[in-house]
């Protein structure tokens, strides 16, 4: 394990909002193509974490890196170049854009062809045939033209996960991709996720704690922005901590 | 392609084919009045057009526009009386004048979105005016530039008249809307409108945004050039007014009546633009009251712009 680079190393990574410290000296390591969930109550600054990871907000302190590159001081645009992709805990799309031009745009944003203006895009088959093999495996097949504003909340989700999976990351990002699911597009969408190529990390922000142990084999547990436990999914659940504080009494964790 | 296929939907393909048919046969049957109309209108919607990359494709909000296109009029002016450079000469200068001045104006506005962008082309709109107006030994001031030579003895055209300068007209402004239309249907075109929609997911996608919305800006600003210079031959003589606020507000109005990121929407406004302002300036001086009433009257009645009028559900 040791010469292998990880994808993702937090080195006590913080961020402040005036006097409100939403992540606190977050340490974090994630290897290539491991399933890891962060967990933690309403507030506890996850969201804010993958923030700080995309770059979406600077670290007021500490370190990120990509890949082994220090990507810190790095924007967005340069991350997601890095291998870098996410969604988003409330929906961004392109809402007026149909579904087969938001997953155009995913396809060809690391293309060098995304600066040409001679050429309509559709006459590029291979970018249109990716998008399209896309937009079937997201089970979205036959909405390619409807307007992404008139999807379904269920089918704007899975449309969000398509366009971030369709750079070809190799770190994902998932902020609570199942919130606000029926259960049977929530199942649809587990199996989904299940089937991401395993050489791909993932970084799942999860509230149901069943759904978040059956995903991934590590777990960290984000408690007002620190770190509460991180580990082997078995270890977390047994933890006493995690359970009197985020399990409450129910205790359904260790069985998970 | 949700709305590119919609495009022509309904009424709109009638109503396109009415517009082709008058625009390439009508001018021989016309008086000079409304040939001269005509040709204001297909000068300025190439200008409507280049607004539109801006402020209905890339949803950059651009009240400075129309200092583009005068800074290349003046170019052609400038070059041609007190220079007596050659016709492409003069054209290229203009086109080169406008566009380097959008690559350099650029750098700034880029920065910048919504209504600040709205209010810093509008600042930087009326620096370029007050130059405009008040460099006088290269513009002439108030009194502008006359004498321009006319478009037939400047480029030796063997064909002369009104009804001949609406055809070059028409030319230029046929070549520059297929090229636009070409770039919005291009995967740098799609970019625009992925920035429009969303940017802070443009970024997280990859994109560098500040980049694409430069070369936009740049883009629209070399497109107003070309009807710069050809307003400039149109009227062998160019004026501060061609730079100022009511040219801008005007030019805004053509995109948002005619319909924002549709490229024929704004053609429409042009015309719609330029024929109100010829026959109530017939009546009345109060130009500027009347713009304001048929900007809140569309609002009202066609909040999209002509173009997308009952375009129905999505
Ligand atoms: N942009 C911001 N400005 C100020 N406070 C913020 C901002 N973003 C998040 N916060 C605060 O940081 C804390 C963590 O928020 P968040 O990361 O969204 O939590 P979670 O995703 O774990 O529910 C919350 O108290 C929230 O109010
Ligand atoms: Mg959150």
């Amino acid at each position: 394990m040791a010469d292998v680079v990880p994808a993702l190393v937090l080195e006590r990574v913080s961020r402040r909002f005036g006097g409100l410290t939403a992540v606190n000296a977050v340490s974090l390591v994630v290897q290539p193509g491991e399933r890891h969930a962060l967990i933690g109550p309403n507030g506890a600054g996850k969201t804010t974490l993958f923030n700080l990871i995309s770059g979406e907000l600077r670290a007021t302190d500490g370190r990120v890196r990509l890949f082994g590159e220090d990507v810190t001081s790095l924007p967005p645009h340069t991350r997601a170049a890095r291998g870098i992709a996410r969604t988003f805990q409330i929906t961004r799309l392109f809402p007026q854009l149909s579904v087969l031009e938001n997953v155009l745009l995913g396809c060809q944003a690391l293309d060098g062809r995304k600066f040409t203006m001679y050429r309509r895009l559709l006459s590029h088959a291979d970018l249109v045939e990716k998008a399209e093999a896309l937009i079937t495996r997201f089970g979205l097949a036959g909405l390619g033209g409807e307007r992404a504003k008139n999807l379904s909340y269920g089918d704007q989700r899975k449309l969000e996960v398509a366009l971030s999976m369709a750079g070809q990351p190799r770190l994902l990002l998932l902020d609570e991709p199942m919130a606000g699911l029926s259960s049977v597009e929530s199942r649809s969408m587990q199996a989904i996720l299940q089937k991401i190529d395993a050489s791909i990390a993932v970084l799942l922000i999860e509230h149901d704690m069943d759904m978040a142990f059956a995903f991934a084999e590590r777990v960290t547990v984000l408690a007002q922005g620190s770190v509460l436990v991180t580990g082997h999914k078995d270890e977390v659940g047994a933890n006493r901590a995690v359970q009197e504080i985020y399990l409450g009494t129910t205790g359904e964790g260790s069985g998970a | 392609m949700a709305e590119r296929s919609e495009a022509l939907q309904g009424w709109r393909l009638p109503v396109l084919v009415v517009l082709g048919v008058l625009l390439l046969a009508g001018p021989p049957l016309l008086t000079s009045y409304w040939v001269g109309l005509l040709t204001q209108a297909v000068i300025l919607a190439i200008l409507a057009m280049s607004l539109d990359l801006l402020l209905g494709y890339t949803g950059l909000p651009s009240l400075g526009h129309a200092a583009i296109f005068g800074v290349a009029a003046y170019g052609v002016a400038v070059l041609s009386t007190r220079y007596q450079l050659g016709f492409w000469t003069c054209v290229a200068g203009g086109i080169l004048a406008g566009t380097l001045l959008s690559a350099l104006l650029g750098l700034i506005v880029s920065h910048v979105r919504d209504v600040y962008f709205l209010m810093i082309t509008l600042a930087l709109g009326m620096v370029l005016w007050g130059l405009s107006y008040r460099w006088i030994p290269m513009t002439g001031g108030d009194n502008g530039l006359s004498g321009i030579p006319s478009l037939e003895a400047h480029a030796g055209l063997p064909f002369s008249g009104p009804i001949a300068f609406y055809y070059v007209a028409l030319f230029v402004f046929a070549v520059s809307g297929a090229l636009m239309a070409v770039l919005v249907r291009s995967p740098f075109g799609l970019t625009l409108c992925g920035i429009r929609e969303s940017e802070p997911r443009m970024r997280s996608l990859g994109y560098n945004t500040w980049l694409h919305c430069y070369l936009s800006y740049v883009l629209a600003g070399a497109f107003a050039s070309v009807s710069g210079v050809v307003w400039a031959y149109y009227n062998s003589f160019v004026s501060p007014t061609y730079l100022d606020l009511t040219a801008s507000s005007e030019l805004f109005l053509m995109v948002t009546l005619g319909g924002p990121a549709t490229l024929i929407g704004p053609v429409v406004g042009a015309g719609v633009i330029v024929l109100l302002k010829n026959v109530i300036s017939a009546y009345t001086a109060r130009w500027l009251l009347i713009l304001g009433i048929v900007y809140i009257v569309a609002i009202l009645a066609a909040p999209k712009g002509l173009w997308n009028l009952r375009r129905g559900r999505s």
